[in-house]
């Protein structure tokens, strides 16, 4: 349960670009949360509708994209994506895997009014 | 009314990352090596901290710094096998983070060998915070059973060794060893595993092999 923690940052983050692009306030979140980055999309987003009152972006909505784990074999070159974390090829048996995607936790964009 | 969508694409954990490369840029300079023990609550992690001590204090320096919720009990524990212990209180948080490393920083002694950090006991949150540590070691005990690295995914893949402990349970406890090395390996193909007793004083010196040969590649890498 560190989806607080992280809202946190977060907000660190969106206020310091809503203070660049000078906006009045932010309408939209868009976050990619991959398989493996450890956090439950759904306490992230409870804790970003406690945590978004009295700040610029009390209004906002928030729009997170689960971003699943994929992986590509480094012998045989297959892509594949992996639901049971199982690190092995499907394809070939290599243990040789290269992580493409699923471990992110990114804020992607926001959308404001300036 | 006008609006704008501004392209952030910025890691949430990105400030953490920043902190914890400093730390380790800093402490590897000094030659020390760090590692970051994680682990469920009564996996083992003082008791494990307490052996390695006892075995590393006639010829090696080093320093334990303790995350919890509350007291100070593990820093105490720690004390009385006469090595130097800082308590984080986290005060409910769940996790230690790369800032509340930082601010012990200045009290590290520069001739250390090895700083140890022991998390916040919680199979979780710990793995998505880098510390600063050049080995993450995740501890699995025996009564909690053989299942738990593909329960708890992110500990096992993000670390660099496993360490099982409380091994002398095995004979009372239905936990499968084989099962557990073989499950842990095949979410991190790369993960060190080392079976250990604190209690009956096995494993631990090849643990601590492990720790030697990665301080003696790191100041090769200095030198």
């Amino acid at each position: 349960m560190h989806e607080l923690s992280i809202v946190a940052s977060l907000f660190e983050i969106l206020e310091e670009k809503a203070k660049e692009n000078k906006a009045k306030k932010i309408i939209s979140v868009k976050l990619k949360v991959g398989a493996l980055s450890g956090v439950v999309p759904e306490f992230l987003e409870t804790a970003f509708n406690i945590y978004k009152k009295d700040t610029i972006a009390a209004e906002s909505k928030l729009e997170i994209e689960e971003v699943p784990l994929k992986v590509r074999c480094q012998r045989c070159g297959a892509e594949m994506v992996k639901d049971d974390y199982v690190f092995i090829c499907e394809k070939c048996d290599s243990r040789e895997l290269e992580t493409l995607s699923g471990t992110e936790l990114l804020l992607e964009k926001a959308e404001m009014e300036v | 009314m006008k609006k704008k969508e501004v392209l952030v694409l910025e890691e949430l954990l990105g400030s953490n990352k920043k902190i914890a490369s400093e730390i380790r840029e800093k402490l590897e300079k000094k030659g020390i090596l760090t590692i970051n023990l994680l682990g469920s609550p009564g996996a083992g992690k003082t008791s494990l901290l307490e052996s390695i001590a006892e075995k590393l204090k006639p010829d090696y320096k080093m320093a334990v710094i303790e995350g919890d919720i509350e007291t100070e009990r593990d820093a105490e524990r720690i004390r009385a096998k006469g090595i130097s212990a800082w308590q984080i209180i986290t005060g409910g948080a769940c996790h230690l983070e790369a800032k509340m490393v930082g601010k012990i920083f200045p009290k590290i002694p520069t001739d250390l060998d090895f700083l140890f950090i022991e998390n916040v006991g919680n199979l979780v949150c710990p793995a998505s915070y880098d510390l600063g540590e050049n080995i993450r070691c995740v501890l699995l005990s025996i009564p909690e059973g053989d299942d738990k690295p593909k329960k708890y995914p992110k500990a096992f893949t993000t670390s660099d060794c496993l360490v099982i402990t409380k091994s002398d349970l095995l004979p009372a406890l239905p936990f499968n060893l084989e099962h557990a090395q073989k499950e842990a390996l095949q979410i991190n193909p790369k993960l060190e595993i080392i079976t250990t007793s604190a209690f009956k004083d096995s494993g631990i010196n090849e643990l601590i092999e492990y720790f030697l040969s990665a301080l003696h590649k790191l100041r090769q890498k200095n030198a």
